[in-house]
Protein backbone atom coordinates (compact mmCIF):
# COMPACT_ATOMS: atom_id res chain seq x y z
CA UNK A 1 0.00 0.00 0.00
CA UNK A 2 1.33 3.36 -0.86
CA UNK A 3 1.73 6.19 1.49
CA UNK A 4 2.89 8.30 -0.89
CA UNK A 5 0.98 11.79 -1.90
CA UNK A 6 0.53 12.85 -5.61
CA UNK A 7 -0.03 16.19 -7.34
CA UNK A 8 2.64 17.78 -4.51
CA UNK A 9 4.23 19.48 -7.14
CA UNK A 10 1.31 20.90 -8.61
CA UNK A 11 1.11 24.30 -9.21
CA UNK A 12 -0.97 26.45 -6.95
CA UNK A 13 -3.02 28.82 -6.53
CA UNK A 14 -4.67 27.94 -9.45
CA UNK A 15 -7.34 29.67 -11.29
CA UNK A 16 -10.39 26.33 -11.48
CA UNK A 17 -13.42 27.45 -12.01
CA UNK A 18 -13.94 30.05 -14.21
CA UNK A 19 -16.76 32.52 -13.83
CA UNK A 20 -19.39 31.08 -16.46
CA UNK A 21 -18.87 27.36 -14.27
CA UNK A 22 -19.32 29.34 -10.77
CA UNK A 23 -22.52 30.97 -12.50
CA UNK A 24 -24.06 27.71 -13.90
CA UNK A 25 -23.04 26.21 -9.80
CA UNK A 26 -24.74 28.68 -7.80
CA UNK A 27 -27.81 29.40 -10.61
CA UNK A 28 -28.54 25.55 -10.54
CA UNK A 29 -28.14 25.27 -7.37
CA UNK A 30 -30.89 28.09 -6.15
CA UNK A 31 -33.49 26.28 -9.13
CA UNK A 32 -32.71 23.16 -7.94
CA UNK A 33 -34.22 23.88 -4.16
CA UNK A 34 -36.87 25.65 -5.83
CA UNK A 35 -37.69 22.54 -7.63
CA UNK A 36 -37.33 20.09 -4.87
CA UNK A 37 -39.56 22.43 -2.52
CA UNK A 38 -42.17 22.93 -5.23
CA UNK A 39 -41.97 19.69 -6.65
CA UNK A 40 -42.49 17.53 -3.56
CA UNK A 41 -45.93 20.04 -3.41
CA UNK A 42 -46.93 18.79 -7.08
CA UNK A 43 -46.88 15.30 -6.14
CA UNK A 44 -48.17 15.71 -2.76
CA UNK A 45 -50.36 19.42 -2.53
CA UNK A 46 -50.55 21.10 0.86
CA UNK A 47 -54.21 20.89 2.81
CA UNK A 48 -56.76 22.15 0.26
CA UNK A 49 -57.15 25.93 0.33
CA UNK A 50 -61.31 27.32 1.99
CA UNK A 51 -63.11 29.86 -0.15
CA UNK A 52 -64.18 30.67 -4.25
CA UNK A 53 -61.60 28.97 -6.20
CA UNK A 54 -61.64 32.09 -7.88
CA UNK A 55 -59.58 33.41 -5.03
CA UNK A 56 -57.06 31.36 -5.13
CA UNK A 57 -54.29 30.03 -7.09
CA UNK A 58 -51.86 28.32 -4.77
CA UNK A 59 -51.45 24.68 -7.22
CA UNK A 60 -50.86 27.94 -10.15
CA UNK A 61 -48.19 29.18 -8.41
CA UNK A 62 -46.40 26.08 -7.58
CA UNK A 63 -46.36 24.93 -10.89
CA UNK A 64 -45.22 28.09 -12.46
CA UNK A 65 -42.30 28.32 -10.07
CA UNK A 66 -41.66 24.64 -10.88
CA UNK A 67 -41.54 25.08 -14.50
CA UNK A 68 -39.61 28.69 -14.56
CA UNK A 69 -37.10 27.10 -12.00
CA UNK A 70 -36.75 24.16 -14.42
CA UNK A 71 -36.14 26.48 -17.38
CA UNK A 72 -33.59 27.96 -15.53
CA UNK A 73 -31.92 24.55 -14.47
CA UNK A 74 -32.16 23.98 -18.32
CA UNK A 75 -30.43 26.81 -19.01
CA UNK A 76 -27.68 27.02 -16.74
CA UNK A 77 -27.13 23.66 -17.64
CA UNK A 78 -27.03 24.97 -21.52
CA UNK A 79 -24.61 27.33 -20.67
CA UNK A 80 -22.52 24.48 -18.32
CA UNK A 81 -21.92 22.38 -21.66
CA UNK A 82 -21.15 25.76 -23.60
CA UNK A 83 -18.71 26.43 -21.42
CA UNK A 84 -17.25 23.01 -21.46
CA UNK A 85 -16.58 23.42 -25.02
CA UNK A 86 -14.90 26.66 -24.34
CA UNK A 87 -14.38 26.89 -20.90
CA UNK A 88 -10.50 25.85 -19.52
CA UNK A 89 -9.83 22.00 -19.28
CA UNK A 90 -11.47 22.02 -15.44
CA UNK A 91 -14.51 22.64 -17.18
CA UNK A 92 -14.64 19.72 -19.35
CA UNK A 93 -13.77 17.32 -16.21
CA UNK A 94 -17.35 16.03 -15.66
CA UNK A 95 -18.48 15.72 -19.10
CA UNK A 96 -15.39 13.52 -20.20
CA UNK A 97 -15.07 11.05 -17.70
CA UNK A 98 -16.42 8.32 -20.44
CA UNK A 99 -13.49 9.04 -22.24
CA UNK A 100 -10.73 8.93 -19.53
CA UNK A 101 -12.21 5.88 -18.01
CA UNK A 102 -10.90 4.52 -21.35
CA UNK A 103 -7.49 5.63 -19.63
CA UNK A 104 -5.42 2.88 -17.37
CA UNK A 105 -3.44 5.70 -15.23
CA UNK A 106 -7.42 7.22 -14.63
CA UNK A 107 -8.40 4.09 -13.01
CA UNK A 108 -4.83 3.82 -10.48
CA UNK A 109 -5.77 7.69 -9.84
CA UNK A 110 -9.15 6.92 -8.96
CA UNK A 111 -8.84 3.83 -6.71
CA UNK A 112 -6.10 5.73 -4.85
CA UNK A 113 -9.07 7.96 -4.11
CA UNK A 114 -11.33 5.71 -2.99
CA UNK A 115 -8.48 4.17 -0.60
CA UNK A 116 -8.28 7.64 0.84
CA UNK A 117 -12.20 7.77 1.59
CA UNK A 118 -11.55 4.04 3.03
CA UNK A 119 -9.24 4.91 5.60
CA UNK A 120 -6.63 3.32 3.84
CA UNK A 121 -4.46 5.84 2.58
CA UNK A 122 -4.35 8.57 5.29
CA UNK A 123 -3.76 11.36 2.80
CA UNK A 124 -5.58 12.29 -0.19
CA UNK A 125 -3.76 12.65 -3.42
CA UNK A 126 -4.09 16.54 -4.90
CA UNK A 127 -6.11 17.96 -7.77
CA UNK A 128 -6.14 20.99 -9.05
CA UNK A 129 -9.52 20.54 -10.11
CA UNK A 130 -11.89 17.28 -8.97
CA UNK A 131 -10.31 14.28 -7.91
CA UNK A 132 -10.98 10.96 -10.05
CA UNK A 133 -14.14 9.94 -8.08
CA UNK A 134 -15.65 13.22 -7.43
CA UNK A 135 -15.71 13.17 -11.30
CA UNK A 136 -17.07 10.39 -11.67
CA UNK A 137 -19.66 10.64 -9.14
CA UNK A 138 -20.49 14.74 -11.52
CA UNK A 139 -21.07 12.78 -14.31
CA UNK A 140 -22.78 9.87 -12.96
CA UNK A 141 -24.94 11.24 -10.89
CA UNK A 142 -25.15 15.13 -11.66
CA UNK A 143 -24.87 15.44 -15.60
CA UNK A 144 -26.80 12.07 -16.35
CA UNK A 145 -29.01 13.05 -13.89
CA UNK A 146 -29.74 16.71 -14.84
CA UNK A 147 -30.18 15.54 -18.78
CA UNK A 148 -32.58 13.05 -17.91
CA UNK A 149 -34.77 15.52 -15.49
CA UNK A 150 -34.37 18.27 -18.05
CA UNK A 151 -35.95 15.63 -20.58
CA UNK A 152 -38.71 14.11 -18.87
CA UNK A 153 -39.46 17.51 -16.84
CA UNK A 154 -39.91 18.95 -20.74
CA UNK A 155 -41.64 15.74 -21.64
CA UNK A 156 -43.93 16.32 -18.40
CA UNK A 157 -44.55 20.31 -19.49
CA UNK A 158 -45.08 19.44 -22.82
CA UNK A 159 -48.42 17.53 -21.81
CA UNK A 160 -49.99 20.63 -20.42
CA UNK A 161 -48.63 23.06 -23.39
CA UNK A 162 -50.53 20.34 -25.72
CA UNK A 163 -49.57 19.23 -28.72
CA UNK A 164 -48.32 21.87 -31.08
CA UNK A 165 -45.98 22.79 -28.35
CA UNK A 166 -42.43 22.56 -28.48
CA UNK A 167 -42.39 20.85 -25.51
CA UNK A 168 -44.83 18.45 -26.56
CA UNK A 169 -42.83 17.90 -29.79
CA UNK A 170 -39.48 17.45 -29.12
CA UNK A 171 -39.91 15.78 -25.76
CA UNK A 172 -43.42 14.79 -25.15
CA UNK A 173 -43.45 12.80 -28.50
CA UNK A 174 -41.00 10.32 -27.80
CA UNK A 175 -40.40 10.23 -23.83
CA UNK A 176 -44.38 9.15 -23.19
CA UNK A 177 -44.15 6.09 -25.61
CA UNK A 178 -40.63 5.48 -23.95
CA UNK A 179 -41.08 5.07 -20.89
CA UNK A 180 -44.37 3.95 -21.07
CA UNK A 181 -47.23 6.34 -20.01
CA UNK A 182 -47.48 9.21 -18.57
CA UNK A 183 -48.12 8.27 -15.28
CA UNK A 184 -44.66 6.53 -15.25
CA UNK A 185 -42.77 9.08 -16.66
CA UNK A 186 -43.91 11.01 -13.46
CA UNK A 187 -43.07 8.50 -11.00
CA UNK A 188 -39.51 8.38 -12.92
CA UNK A 189 -39.35 12.20 -13.00
CA UNK A 190 -39.56 12.12 -8.86
CA UNK A 191 -37.28 9.20 -8.30
CA UNK A 192 -34.63 11.38 -10.06
CA UNK A 193 -35.23 13.99 -8.09
CA UNK A 194 -34.49 11.91 -4.55
CA UNK A 195 -31.55 10.97 -7.00
CA UNK A 196 -30.06 14.22 -7.17
CA UNK A 197 -30.94 14.78 -3.34
CA UNK A 198 -28.65 11.74 -2.54
CA UNK A 199 -26.05 13.56 -4.66
CA UNK A 200 -26.13 16.79 -2.93
CA UNK A 201 -25.92 15.65 0.42
CA UNK A 202 -22.72 13.24 -0.96
CA UNK A 203 -21.44 16.48 -2.60
CA UNK A 204 -21.75 18.75 0.29
CA UNK A 205 -20.03 16.09 2.58
CA UNK A 206 -17.10 15.50 0.69
CA UNK A 207 -16.99 19.24 -0.82
CA UNK A 208 -16.87 20.28 3.26
CA UNK A 209 -14.23 17.06 4.29
CA UNK A 210 -11.78 18.03 1.81
CA UNK A 211 -12.05 21.44 2.46
CA UNK A 212 -11.13 20.76 6.04
CA UNK A 213 -8.28 17.68 5.41
CA UNK A 214 -7.45 18.12 2.16
CA UNK A 215 -5.17 21.24 3.01
CA UNK A 216 -6.66 22.40 -0.48
CA UNK A 217 -9.33 25.33 -0.54
CA UNK A 218 -12.55 23.81 -2.29
CA UNK A 219 -15.45 25.86 -1.00
CA UNK A 220 -14.47 29.07 -1.48
CA UNK A 221 -12.52 27.98 -5.09
CA UNK A 222 -16.22 27.71 -6.08
CA UNK A 223 -17.25 31.59 -4.99
CA UNK A 224 -13.42 33.13 -6.00
CA UNK A 225 -12.59 30.41 -8.55
CA UNK A 226 -8.81 30.42 -7.41
CA UNK A 227 -8.07 26.96 -5.66
CA UNK A 228 -4.88 27.64 -3.29
CA UNK A 229 -3.34 25.64 -0.73
CA UNK A 230 -4.80 26.26 3.02
CA UNK A 231 -2.21 27.76 5.53
CA UNK B 1 -73.02 -7.35 -53.08
CA UNK B 2 -72.48 -3.30 -54.16
CA UNK B 3 -74.98 -1.76 -51.76
CA UNK B 4 -74.39 1.84 -50.18
CA UNK B 5 -74.35 2.69 -46.33
CA UNK B 6 -77.52 4.86 -47.15
CA UNK B 7 -79.64 1.79 -49.19
CA UNK B 8 -78.92 0.06 -45.98
CA UNK B 9 -80.20 2.67 -43.80
CA UNK B 10 -82.99 3.48 -45.72
CA UNK B 11 -83.59 -0.55 -45.47
CA UNK B 12 -83.64 -0.02 -42.04
CA UNK B 13 -86.39 2.19 -41.72
CA UNK B 14 -84.25 5.44 -41.26
CA UNK B 15 -85.77 8.83 -42.80
CA UNK B 16 -83.51 10.54 -44.71
CA UNK B 17 -84.07 13.28 -42.48
CA UNK B 18 -82.11 11.39 -39.83
CA UNK B 19 -79.73 10.66 -42.04
CA UNK B 20 -78.64 14.06 -43.02
CA UNK B 21 -78.80 14.44 -39.01
CA UNK B 22 -76.72 11.79 -38.21
CA UNK B 23 -74.03 12.91 -40.89
CA UNK B 24 -73.75 16.98 -39.28
CA UNK B 25 -73.58 14.91 -35.87
CA UNK B 26 -70.65 13.46 -37.28
CA UNK B 27 -68.94 15.86 -38.90
CA UNK B 28 -69.47 17.98 -35.80
CA UNK B 29 -67.97 15.06 -33.36
CA UNK B 30 -64.62 14.87 -35.72
CA UNK B 31 -64.53 18.20 -35.58
CA UNK B 32 -64.78 19.31 -39.43
CA UNK B 33 -66.07 21.98 -41.11
CA UNK B 34 -69.47 22.28 -41.60
CA UNK B 35 -69.21 21.78 -45.19
CA UNK B 36 -67.99 18.74 -45.07
CA UNK B 37 -71.28 17.31 -43.90
CA UNK B 38 -72.48 16.97 -47.06
CA UNK B 39 -69.18 15.00 -48.55
CA UNK B 40 -70.04 12.60 -45.86
CA UNK B 41 -73.87 12.16 -47.16
CA UNK B 42 -72.72 11.70 -50.46
CA UNK B 43 -69.98 9.54 -49.05
CA UNK B 44 -72.38 7.62 -47.48
CA UNK B 45 -74.54 7.68 -50.82
CA UNK B 46 -72.46 6.57 -53.60
CA UNK B 47 -69.86 4.37 -52.10
CA UNK B 48 -70.30 0.72 -51.85
CA UNK B 49 -70.15 -0.24 -48.18
CA UNK B 50 -66.94 -1.77 -46.43
CA UNK B 51 -67.76 -4.63 -44.26
CA UNK B 52 -66.48 -3.92 -41.30
CA UNK B 53 -65.65 -7.82 -39.05
CA UNK B 54 -65.39 -7.99 -35.67
CA UNK B 55 -63.81 -10.51 -34.32
CA UNK B 56 -63.08 -10.88 -29.75
CA UNK B 57 -60.88 -12.74 -28.50
CA UNK B 58 -59.58 -12.29 -24.76
CA UNK B 59 -61.86 -9.74 -23.25
CA UNK B 60 -64.94 -9.03 -21.33
CA UNK B 61 -67.55 -7.55 -23.84
CA UNK B 62 -67.35 -4.15 -22.33
CA UNK B 63 -66.47 -2.67 -25.95
CA UNK B 64 -69.62 -4.00 -27.69
CA UNK B 65 -71.55 -2.59 -24.54
CA UNK B 66 -70.03 0.81 -25.06
CA UNK B 67 -70.28 0.82 -28.96
CA UNK B 68 -74.29 -0.17 -29.08
CA UNK B 69 -74.72 3.16 -26.45
CA UNK B 70 -73.30 5.55 -28.93
CA UNK B 71 -75.72 8.30 -28.05
CA UNK B 72 -75.76 10.67 -31.44
CA UNK B 73 -79.23 10.15 -33.35
CA UNK B 74 -79.07 7.23 -35.26
CA UNK B 75 -75.55 6.46 -34.40
CA UNK B 76 -76.57 3.13 -32.71
CA UNK B 77 -78.79 1.94 -35.95
CA UNK B 78 -76.56 3.75 -38.95
CA UNK B 79 -73.56 2.29 -37.22
CA UNK B 80 -74.89 -1.42 -36.45
CA UNK B 81 -76.48 -1.00 -40.28
CA UNK B 82 -72.64 -0.09 -41.23
CA UNK B 83 -71.28 -2.85 -39.84
CA UNK B 84 -71.94 -6.35 -41.24
CA UNK B 85 -73.40 -7.84 -38.53
CA UNK B 86 -72.81 -11.41 -39.50
CA UNK B 87 -69.65 -10.96 -38.30
CA UNK B 88 -69.92 -9.67 -34.68
CA UNK B 89 -70.65 -12.90 -32.44
CA UNK B 90 -72.26 -11.48 -29.90
CA UNK B 91 -74.76 -8.80 -31.81
CA UNK B 92 -75.69 -11.41 -34.95
CA UNK B 93 -78.47 -13.22 -34.85
CA UNK B 94 -77.08 -16.34 -36.49
CA UNK B 95 -74.80 -18.44 -34.26
CA UNK B 96 -72.53 -21.22 -34.71
CA UNK B 97 -71.15 -22.53 -38.00
CA UNK B 98 -73.15 -21.01 -40.02
CA UNK B 99 -71.93 -17.63 -38.39
CA UNK B 100 -68.25 -18.37 -38.80
CA UNK B 101 -69.30 -19.24 -42.66
CA UNK B 102 -70.21 -15.96 -43.38
CA UNK B 103 -67.13 -14.30 -41.88
CA UNK B 104 -65.03 -16.58 -43.93
CA UNK B 105 -67.04 -15.93 -46.71
CA UNK B 106 -66.65 -12.07 -46.41
CA UNK B 107 -62.68 -11.90 -46.10
CA UNK B 108 -62.57 -14.03 -49.23
CA UNK B 109 -65.57 -11.90 -51.38
CA UNK B 110 -64.05 -8.81 -49.97
CA UNK B 111 -60.13 -9.31 -50.41
CA UNK B 112 -58.20 -6.62 -49.52
CA UNK B 113 -61.22 -4.41 -48.93
CA UNK B 114 -62.60 -4.79 -45.19
CA UNK B 115 -61.85 -3.01 -41.94
CA UNK B 116 -60.98 -5.64 -39.17
CA UNK B 117 -61.99 -4.61 -36.12
CA UNK B 118 -60.78 -6.70 -33.26
CA UNK B 119 -62.21 -6.41 -29.46
CA UNK B 120 -59.85 -8.10 -26.86
CA UNK B 121 -56.75 -9.80 -27.23
CA UNK B 122 -54.74 -13.06 -28.50
CA UNK B 123 -52.59 -15.26 -25.48
CA UNK B 124 -49.27 -16.49 -26.57
CA UNK B 125 -48.64 -18.99 -23.75
CA UNK B 126 -49.16 -22.85 -24.49
CA UNK B 127 -49.64 -21.96 -28.20
CA UNK B 128 -52.48 -19.40 -27.84
CA UNK B 129 -54.60 -22.42 -25.79
CA UNK B 130 -56.07 -19.90 -23.46
CA UNK B 131 -58.54 -18.76 -25.79
CA UNK B 132 -60.50 -20.95 -28.98
CA UNK B 133 -61.85 -19.16 -31.26
CA UNK B 134 -64.18 -21.97 -33.46
CA UNK B 135 -61.67 -24.92 -32.18
CA UNK B 136 -58.23 -22.90 -33.19
CA UNK B 137 -56.31 -20.10 -31.08
CA UNK B 138 -57.65 -16.96 -31.19
CA UNK B 139 -53.90 -15.49 -32.27
CA UNK B 140 -54.39 -18.10 -35.42
CA UNK B 141 -58.14 -16.06 -36.20
CA UNK B 142 -56.52 -12.26 -35.82
CA UNK B 143 -53.56 -13.59 -37.93
CA UNK B 144 -56.16 -15.11 -40.42
CA UNK B 145 -58.52 -12.69 -40.62
CA UNK B 146 -55.75 -9.48 -40.83
CA UNK B 147 -54.16 -11.34 -43.53
CA UNK B 148 -56.26 -9.63 -46.24
CA UNK B 149 -57.57 -6.74 -44.26
CA UNK B 150 -57.11 -2.66 -45.11
CA UNK B 151 -56.76 -1.60 -41.83
CA UNK B 152 -57.52 -3.29 -38.05
CA UNK B 153 -59.38 -1.21 -35.41
CA UNK B 154 -57.89 -1.80 -31.50
CA UNK B 155 -61.00 -1.84 -29.64
CA UNK B 156 -60.34 -0.85 -26.38
CA UNK B 157 -57.08 -1.19 -23.68
CA UNK B 158 -57.16 -5.22 -24.20
CA UNK B 159 -56.57 -4.91 -27.99
CA UNK B 160 -54.18 -1.88 -27.92
CA UNK B 161 -52.08 -2.73 -24.61
CA UNK B 162 -52.91 -5.64 -23.38
CA UNK B 163 -55.50 -4.60 -20.18
CA UNK B 164 -56.16 -6.59 -17.26
CA UNK B 165 -55.33 -10.20 -18.60
CA UNK B 166 -52.12 -8.49 -19.63
CA UNK B 167 -51.45 -7.54 -16.11
CA UNK B 168 -48.42 -8.35 -14.24
CA UNK B 169 -48.00 -11.45 -14.03
CA UNK B 170 -49.36 -12.20 -17.21
CA UNK B 171 -49.88 -15.99 -16.71
CA UNK B 172 -51.48 -16.07 -20.75
CA UNK B 173 -48.88 -14.29 -22.17
CA UNK B 174 -51.91 -12.29 -23.45
CA UNK B 175 -50.44 -9.40 -26.12
CA UNK B 176 -51.72 -6.50 -27.68
CA UNK B 177 -52.91 -7.12 -31.37
CA UNK B 178 -50.01 -5.10 -32.51
CA UNK B 179 -47.47 -8.12 -31.76
CA UNK B 180 -49.02 -9.71 -33.38
CA UNK B 181 -50.31 -8.25 -36.80
CA UNK B 182 -47.33 -6.19 -37.81
CA UNK B 183 -47.91 -5.51 -41.81
CA UNK B 184 -51.39 -3.53 -41.54
CA UNK B 185 -52.26 0.08 -40.37
CA UNK B 186 -53.42 -0.33 -36.61
CA UNK B 187 -56.43 2.25 -34.74
CA UNK B 188 -55.54 2.22 -31.40
CA UNK B 189 -58.61 2.91 -29.91
CA UNK B 190 -57.79 2.59 -25.92
CA UNK B 191 -59.91 2.60 -23.19
CA UNK B 192 -62.55 0.12 -20.59
CA UNK B 193 -63.90 0.60 -22.43
CA UNK B 194 -63.81 3.50 -25.04
CA UNK B 195 -66.13 5.89 -25.61
CA UNK B 196 -69.46 4.58 -27.06
CA UNK B 197 -68.71 8.08 -29.68
CA UNK B 198 -65.63 7.93 -30.07
CA UNK B 199 -66.13 4.29 -31.41
CA UNK B 200 -68.37 5.41 -33.84
CA UNK B 201 -66.73 8.50 -34.73
CA UNK B 202 -63.73 6.30 -35.68
CA UNK B 203 -65.95 3.95 -37.76
CA UNK B 204 -67.61 6.21 -39.48
CA UNK B 205 -64.42 8.64 -40.32
CA UNK B 206 -62.57 5.32 -41.72
CA UNK B 207 -65.20 4.78 -43.64
CA UNK B 208 -66.33 8.01 -45.03
CA UNK B 209 -63.17 8.94 -45.78
CA UNK B 210 -61.57 5.74 -46.95
CA UNK B 211 -58.71 6.27 -44.81
CA UNK B 212 -57.38 6.22 -41.59
CA UNK B 213 -57.71 9.11 -38.83
CA UNK B 214 -54.38 10.84 -37.92
CA UNK B 215 -52.87 8.85 -35.48
CA UNK B 216 -49.97 9.51 -32.85
CA UNK B 217 -46.87 7.85 -32.01
CA UNK B 218 -48.63 5.48 -29.80
CA UNK B 219 -51.39 4.59 -32.87
CA UNK B 220 -53.88 6.68 -31.17
CA UNK B 221 -56.31 8.84 -33.44
CA UNK B 222 -55.42 12.53 -32.12
CA UNK B 223 -58.53 13.64 -32.47
CA UNK B 224 -59.80 12.13 -29.45
CA UNK B 225 -57.02 11.07 -27.74
CA UNK B 226 -53.95 14.28 -27.83
CA UNK B 227 -55.07 15.62 -24.61
CA UNK B 228 -55.50 14.72 -21.15
CA UNK B 229 -58.82 14.13 -18.98
CA UNK B 230 -57.00 17.08 -16.31
CA UNK B 231 -56.77 19.77 -19.49
CA UNK B 232 -60.59 19.86 -20.14
CA UNK B 233 -62.11 18.63 -16.57
CA UNK B 234 -64.51 20.53 -15.49
CA UNK B 235 -62.84 20.80 -11.75
CA UNK B 236 -59.46 21.71 -13.17
CA UNK B 237 -60.32 25.36 -11.43
CA UNK B 238 -60.15 23.43 -8.41
CA UNK B 239 -57.04 21.76 -9.27
CA UNK B 240 -55.10 25.27 -9.85
CA UNK B 241 -56.93 26.96 -6.94
CA UNK B 242 -55.20 24.59 -4.28
CA UNK B 243 -58.39 22.78 -3.07
CA UNK B 244 -59.10 19.21 -2.92
CA UNK B 245 -61.09 16.47 -1.61
CA UNK B 246 -59.15 15.27 1.50
CA UNK B 247 -60.94 11.99 2.00
CA UNK B 248 -64.33 10.27 0.18
CA UNK B 249 -67.16 12.12 1.74
CA UNK B 250 -65.40 14.85 3.64
CA UNK B 251 -66.88 18.22 2.83
CA UNK B 252 -64.43 19.33 -0.32
CA UNK B 253 -66.06 15.94 -1.73
CA UNK B 254 -69.57 17.12 -1.70
CA UNK B 255 -68.67 20.48 -2.95
CA UNK B 256 -67.28 18.41 -6.06
CA UNK B 257 -63.50 19.76 -5.61
CA UNK B 258 -60.44 18.19 -7.81
CA UNK B 259 -59.77 14.25 -6.56
CA UNK B 260 -56.15 14.93 -7.64
CA UNK B 261 -55.32 13.88 -3.66
CA UNK B 262 -57.55 10.78 -4.20
CA UNK B 263 -55.03 9.25 -6.95
CA UNK B 264 -57.05 10.69 -9.62
CA UNK B 265 -55.50 9.82 -12.78
CA UNK B 266 -57.18 12.72 -14.73
CA UNK B 267 -53.26 14.19 -15.28
CA UNK B 268 -52.16 11.55 -16.77
CA UNK B 269 -55.09 9.81 -18.72
CA UNK B 270 -55.20 10.63 -22.35
CA UNK B 271 -59.25 10.34 -23.39
CA UNK B 272 -61.81 12.28 -24.36
CA UNK B 273 -64.36 11.57 -21.56
CA UNK B 274 -63.92 15.04 -19.67
CA UNK B 275 -65.36 16.71 -23.24
CA UNK B 276 -67.42 13.88 -24.83
CA UNK B 277 -68.68 12.01 -21.74
CA UNK B 278 -70.44 9.62 -21.35
CA UNK B 279 -74.40 8.00 -21.87
CA UNK B 280 -75.52 10.82 -24.35
CA UNK B 281 -73.15 13.49 -22.36
CA UNK B 282 -74.49 12.72 -19.21
CA UNK B 283 -71.69 12.33 -17.00
CA UNK B 284 -68.15 11.09 -16.58
CA UNK B 285 -66.63 9.14 -13.53
CA UNK B 286 -64.95 12.90 -12.33
CA UNK B 287 -68.19 14.31 -12.39
CA UNK B 288 -69.99 11.36 -10.64
CA UNK B 289 -67.49 11.75 -7.44
CA UNK B 290 -64.63 9.25 -8.27
CA UNK B 291 -60.91 9.95 -9.66
CA UNK B 292 -60.22 8.76 -13.42
CA UNK B 293 -58.62 5.02 -13.00
CA UNK B 294 -56.49 5.76 -15.93
CA UNK B 295 -58.25 2.91 -18.09
CA UNK B 296 -57.05 4.26 -21.38
CA UNK B 297 -53.43 4.17 -20.53
CA UNK B 298 -50.84 1.94 -21.23
CA UNK B 299 -50.64 -0.78 -18.25
CA UNK B 300 -53.01 1.06 -16.02
CA UNK B 301 -53.27 -1.99 -14.24
CA UNK B 302 -50.11 -1.89 -12.70
CA UNK B 303 -49.63 1.82 -12.02
CA UNK B 304 -50.35 1.30 -8.25
CA UNK B 305 -53.74 1.78 -6.67
CA UNK B 306 -56.39 3.79 -8.21
CA UNK B 307 -56.67 5.46 -4.95
CA UNK B 308 -52.38 7.26 -4.49
CA UNK B 309 -51.24 10.16 -6.57
CA UNK B 310 -48.26 8.79 -6.26
CA UNK B 311 -47.31 5.45 -7.48
CA UNK B 312 -46.56 2.32 -5.72
CA UNK B 313 -43.01 0.82 -6.74
CA UNK B 314 -43.29 -3.06 -6.51
CA UNK B 315 -39.89 -3.34 -6.19
CA UNK B 316 -39.38 -1.43 -2.58
CA UNK B 317 -42.60 -3.97 -1.10
CA UNK B 318 -45.97 -2.61 -0.84
CA UNK B 319 -46.87 0.81 0.27
CA UNK B 320 -43.42 2.46 -0.74
CA UNK B 321 -43.76 5.50 -3.54
CA UNK B 322 -41.04 7.22 -4.60
CA UNK B 323 -41.07 9.73 -1.87
CA UNK B 324 -40.78 7.14 0.50
CA UNK B 325 -38.12 5.25 -1.41
CA UNK B 326 -36.84 8.84 -1.74
CA UNK B 327 -36.72 9.65 1.88
CA UNK B 328 -35.57 6.36 3.44
CA UNK B 329 -32.51 6.52 0.75
CA UNK B 330 -31.44 10.00 1.84
CA UNK B 331 -31.59 8.73 5.37
CA UNK B 332 -29.13 5.67 4.71
CA UNK B 333 -26.84 8.96 2.85
CA UNK B 334 -27.10 10.70 5.74
CA UNK B 335 -26.55 8.45 8.08
CA UNK B 336 -23.36 6.79 5.78
CA UNK B 337 -21.95 10.24 5.87
CA UNK B 338 -21.99 11.16 9.49
CA UNK B 339 -20.38 7.78 10.30
CA UNK B 340 -17.77 8.60 7.45
CA UNK B 341 -17.53 11.95 9.11
CA UNK B 342 -16.91 10.44 12.36
CA UNK B 343 -14.56 8.05 11.16
CA UNK B 344 -12.38 11.08 9.66
CA UNK B 345 -12.51 13.10 12.90
CA UNK B 346 -11.38 10.05 15.16
CA UNK B 347 -8.31 9.26 12.48
CA UNK B 348 -7.33 12.79 12.28
CA UNK B 349 -8.07 12.99 16.35
CA UNK B 350 -5.69 10.15 17.30
CA UNK B 351 -2.94 10.79 13.95
CA UNK B 352 -2.48 14.16 16.46
CA UNK B 353 -2.58 12.27 19.27
CA UNK B 354 0.38 10.28 18.34
CA UNK B 355 2.27 12.55 16.52
CA UNK B 356 2.51 11.43 13.82
CA UNK B 357 3.40 13.69 10.83
CA UNK B 358 2.53 12.89 7.30
CA UNK B 359 2.34 16.34 6.38
CA UNK B 360 2.51 17.56 2.49
CA UNK B 361 4.64 20.11 1.36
Amino acid sequence: MSTTMEGRDLKFPVYVWEAPVRLWHWTMALAMLVLWGTGYFIGSPLPSVPGEASESYLMGYIRFAHFAAGYIFAVAFLLRVYWAIVGNRHAREIFLVPLYMLRPAWWRSFFRVVAHYLFIRPRNDWHQGHNQLAMAAMFGMYVLGAVFMIVTGFALYGEGTLAGSWANRYFTSWVLPLLGQSQAVHTWHHLCAWYLFWFTIVHLYFVIREDITSGLTVVSSMISGWRDIKN
Amino acid sequence: MSDTFYDVLRRQGISRRSFLKFCSLTTASLGLSPTVAPQIAHALETKPRTPVIWIEGLECTCCSESFIRSAHPLAKDAVLSLLSLDYHMTLAAAAGEQLHENALHTIEKYKGNYILAIEGNPPLNEDGMYCIYYGKPFVEAVKHYAKDAKAVIAWGSCASWGCVQAAKPNPTNAVPIDKVITDKPIIKVPGCPPIAEVMSAIVTYVLTFDRLPELDRQGRPKMFYSQRIHDKCYRRPHFDAGQFVEKWDDEGARAGLCLYKMGCKGPTTYNACSTTRWNEGVSFPIQSGHGCIGCSEDGFWDKGSFYDRLTTIPAFGIEANADKVGAVAAGVVGAAVVAHAAVTAIKKASEKGSGAKVEEK
